[in-house]
């Protein structure tokens, strides 16, 4: 009987765990619906994005409130996660405090020091964003999008973490030993006057219920980051690790198109001539996106780790004025429908059946991708790389060549292009007038 | 105007130092054909060996890939590039920061390998050189705002050739709150330029155009003829026309040069 609470634990770990490694599993699959495109070069340029912007976060500073108190948050996550592993030892084994042990009162004591204060500032900082969220008027959060669900996650990760920090200041200051040793607890010491007159037994439970509510909670925490907008806590570093490296003016030529263009331009290409022996036939490729399976891996892992900051919407010209293209939307409604794809896989065994939608039109509205100045402000604002443009491009491209459904004044200037070799309806032969207007 | 063709050139078995890609808007548009002209007056004050393509040049293809049509893009551009391969080019400028971006980005993949320049990076080179100077005398004083073109700025991240021209002209450099990596779009990008706007409440244009005229600027310049048109149609919208003038670099250079 007297390791029950050990089997317990035990138990609990491995079900937190094994659930969210099948999770992951789902979410490793889903990423791998996209196309491929290869990001294996340049290791090393790679690895640096990835330690400058996820683990140094050089671009959440850009808008230093957020910024600084992102990285408070962001710090104590890390940090306090170094207490989480005492406290699966201790709940395997059935020891107290396991860490005490071997590092000395002295070096204990400064370290849960450090988590407790960092604990406390991570508390104030969640609940100035609280305050940001819910009654200060900062319009990114107030848009379309992000009505129910994406408010409801937003609150639910802070309350969560809320009670996460608050428990692990109960956790030590009902516990009486550690209190009394009188090292490590600068913060804890001050609630220890609401345990006044509580006896032994009481204050045991409290601490005990404190401890297994902190672990549990985490591994729920856990859990509950692959149906939130959270998951960029971990994704944020694959993202950044594969993200664009070239210039973003830079964007990529398909192609596809290029072996057609390059038989349409050459005289001695014969179009009806049987392929050569050995070359199978194949099917000719989609061109552009109108589905998440036609965009690359990287796009959606993108829309995995995006957390609906809108940093990219509250940069976006279109928006800015009044358009419906918000890029946040482009990335949140990609991953639902992502996910809409993955639970479809689910159901069927793995095969996907078709749902009769997609991605354009049931969730992205060609008006929103029309309304895109391809500048480039969302990709330059978003703190892990997050591409919103190449996905808004993808569309289009598919609108443009399998629908031909590019709005009217556009095709226009596609035909004067093709037909005299510039925009506007002006003859090629006076291309050099300008020379001697003056 | 002397503007030798890479025809003319090739006839006289001469190869120009470098090929000025005058782009649609250069040719066309009666607003950016003064850009064209104040620039060649700056290579010519220069002694810049170079040539146009004239009735050869075509389309980049910018506008049509940014539209989505990569099929009329990749046209055009192995139609450019046969002819620029064909005449041996190897250094370009242009004024335009969307042929800019094209021909320096996205040519190369389809084969067109060029040294390409923006017009302010080339003059910035040729002061460097010590091929030309800038008056600062007659600009003096003058309050100028900057308006980063996003094909030249965030595409490819150059911010500091016009601000550093903009300096040489003995000027008062005044910066929009929204500059360089944060400045924010004329409007015109993304093909924007040949179709109206999406329903909204505002026009992209009049919205950058007030964050130019809150530096209260004499003169906002720009670098790309696009950009041009709209902060021209935003000053117009705001009625500020007879106080606040739209004017790319070169022709302020042109202009402190007395060319």
């Amino acid at each position: 009987m007297q390791y029950l609470p050990n089997l317990f634990f035990a138990l609990a770990l491995l079900i937190g765990l094994g659930f969210f490694a099948m999770n992951i599993r789902k979410l490793y699959r889903n990423i791998k619906l996209g196309k491929d495109i290869n990001r294996k070069d340049k290791k090393s340029e790679r690895l640096k994005n990835m330690m400058m912007i996820a683990l140094g976060q050089s671009k959440m500073v850009k808008r230093p409130l957020s910024g600084f108190l992102h990285i408070i948050v962001y710090l104590g996550f890390i940090i306090i996660n170094i207490e989480v592993l005492e406290i699966i030892i201790d709940g395997l084994f059935g020891t107290h405090r396991v860490f005490k042990g071997y590092l000395g009162n002295g070096f204990y004591g400064f370290l849960i020091g450090t988590f407790e204060i960092l604990a406390a500032l991570v508390f104030v900082a969640i609940v100035i964003f609280w305050f940001r969220r819910n009654i200060s008027n900062i319009k990114r959060f107030l848009s379309k999008e992000m009505k129910g669900w994406p408010k409801t996650d937003a609150n639910n990760i802070l309350y969560f973490e809320m009670i996460l920090m608050t428990l692990f200041v109960v956790m030590n200051a009902s516990d009486t030993p550690f209190q009394q040793a009188g090292v490590g607890n600068p913060i804890s010491r001050f609630f220890v006057p609401l345990f006044d007159g509580f006896s032994t037994e009481s204050l045991h439970i409290i601490e005990r219920s404190a401890w297994w509510s902190h672990i549990l909670g985490i591994l729920i925490f856990l859990n509950y980051l692959f149906y939130s907008k959270h998951l960029h806590i971990l994704l944020a570093f694959p993202n950044t690790y594969f993200a664009n490296l070239e210039l973003k003016g830079k964007f990529n030529n398909l192609e596809s198109v290029t072996k057609e263009v390059k038989l349409m331009m050459d005289p001695e290409a014969d179009p009806y001539a049987t392929p050569a022996e050995g070359v199978e036939e194949t099917v000719p490729e989609k061109f552009g996106a109108s589905d998440v399976a036609d965009l690359n891996w990287v796009q959606l892992l993108n829309a995995y780790t995006c957390t609906e900051c809108g940093r990219c919407t509250s940069a976006c010209p279109a928006n800015l004025t009044g358009k419906e293209l918000s890029p946040r939307k482009i990335m949140m409604d990609t991953r639902d429908r992502l996910e809409e794809v993955g639970r479809n896989l689910d159901a069927n065994k793995g095969v996907f059946i078709d749902d009769g939608k997609q991605l354009l039109n049931d969730y992205i509205s060609p008006e929103e991708l029309w309304a895109c100045t391809s500048c480039n402000a969302c990709v330059e604002e978003c703190p892990v790389n997050i591409d919103p443009l190449s996905i808004i491009t993808d569309m289009r491209r598919y609108l443009v060549m399998e629908e031909s459904a590019a709005p009217q004044e556009l095709n226009m200037m596609m035909t004067n292009v093709e037909n005299n070799g510039a925009p506007w309806q002006f003859n090629q032969q006076d291309r050099l007038n300008w020379v001697n207007e003056e | 105007m002397n503007v030798p063709t890479m025809a003319d050139m090739i006839a006289q078995e001469k190869q120009p130092e470098v090929l000025f890609w005058v782009g649609a808007a250069g040719s066309y548009d009666e607003r950016a054909k003064k850009i064209s002209r104040a620039f060649v007056k700056i290579l010519h004050q220069a002694k810049v060996d170079f040539a146009v393509l004239g009735t050869e040049e075509s389309s980049t293809g910018d506008t049509a890939k940014r539209a989505g049509n990569e099929f009329l893009f990749q046209m055009q551009a192995m139609m450019n590039i046969e002819i620029l391969n064909g005449y041996n080019v190897k250094k370009i400028v242009t004024c335009d920061p969307h042929s800019f971006n094209t021909l320096k980005n996205e040519y190369p993949s389809l084969g067109g390998n060029y040294e390409v320049y923006h017009h302010t990076q080339f003059i910035q080179n040729l002061i460097s050189e010590g091929r030309l100077k800038i008056n600062d005398t007659i600009l003096k004083g003058k309050k100028i705002t900057f308006h980063d073109p996003c094909y030249l700025g965030r595409a490819n991240e150059e911010y500091e050739s016009p601000r550093n021209l903009i300096r040489r002209l003995g000027v008062n450099l005044k910066e929009m709150k929204r500059n360089k990596s944060s400045a924010l779009c004329c409007g015109a990008g993304g093909a924007q330029m040949f179709k109206d706007a999406e329903k909204g409440t505002k026009e992209i244009n009049v919205l950058r155009t007030e964050d130019a005229l809150e530096t209260k600027p004499d003169i906002i310049a720009t670098g790309c003829p696009y950009c041009n048109t709209m902060m021209t149609d935003g000053v117009k919208f705001k009625e500020k026309e007879a106080e606040v003038l739209v004017k790319d670099i070169a022709e302020l250079i042109a202009e402190a040069n007395q060319l």
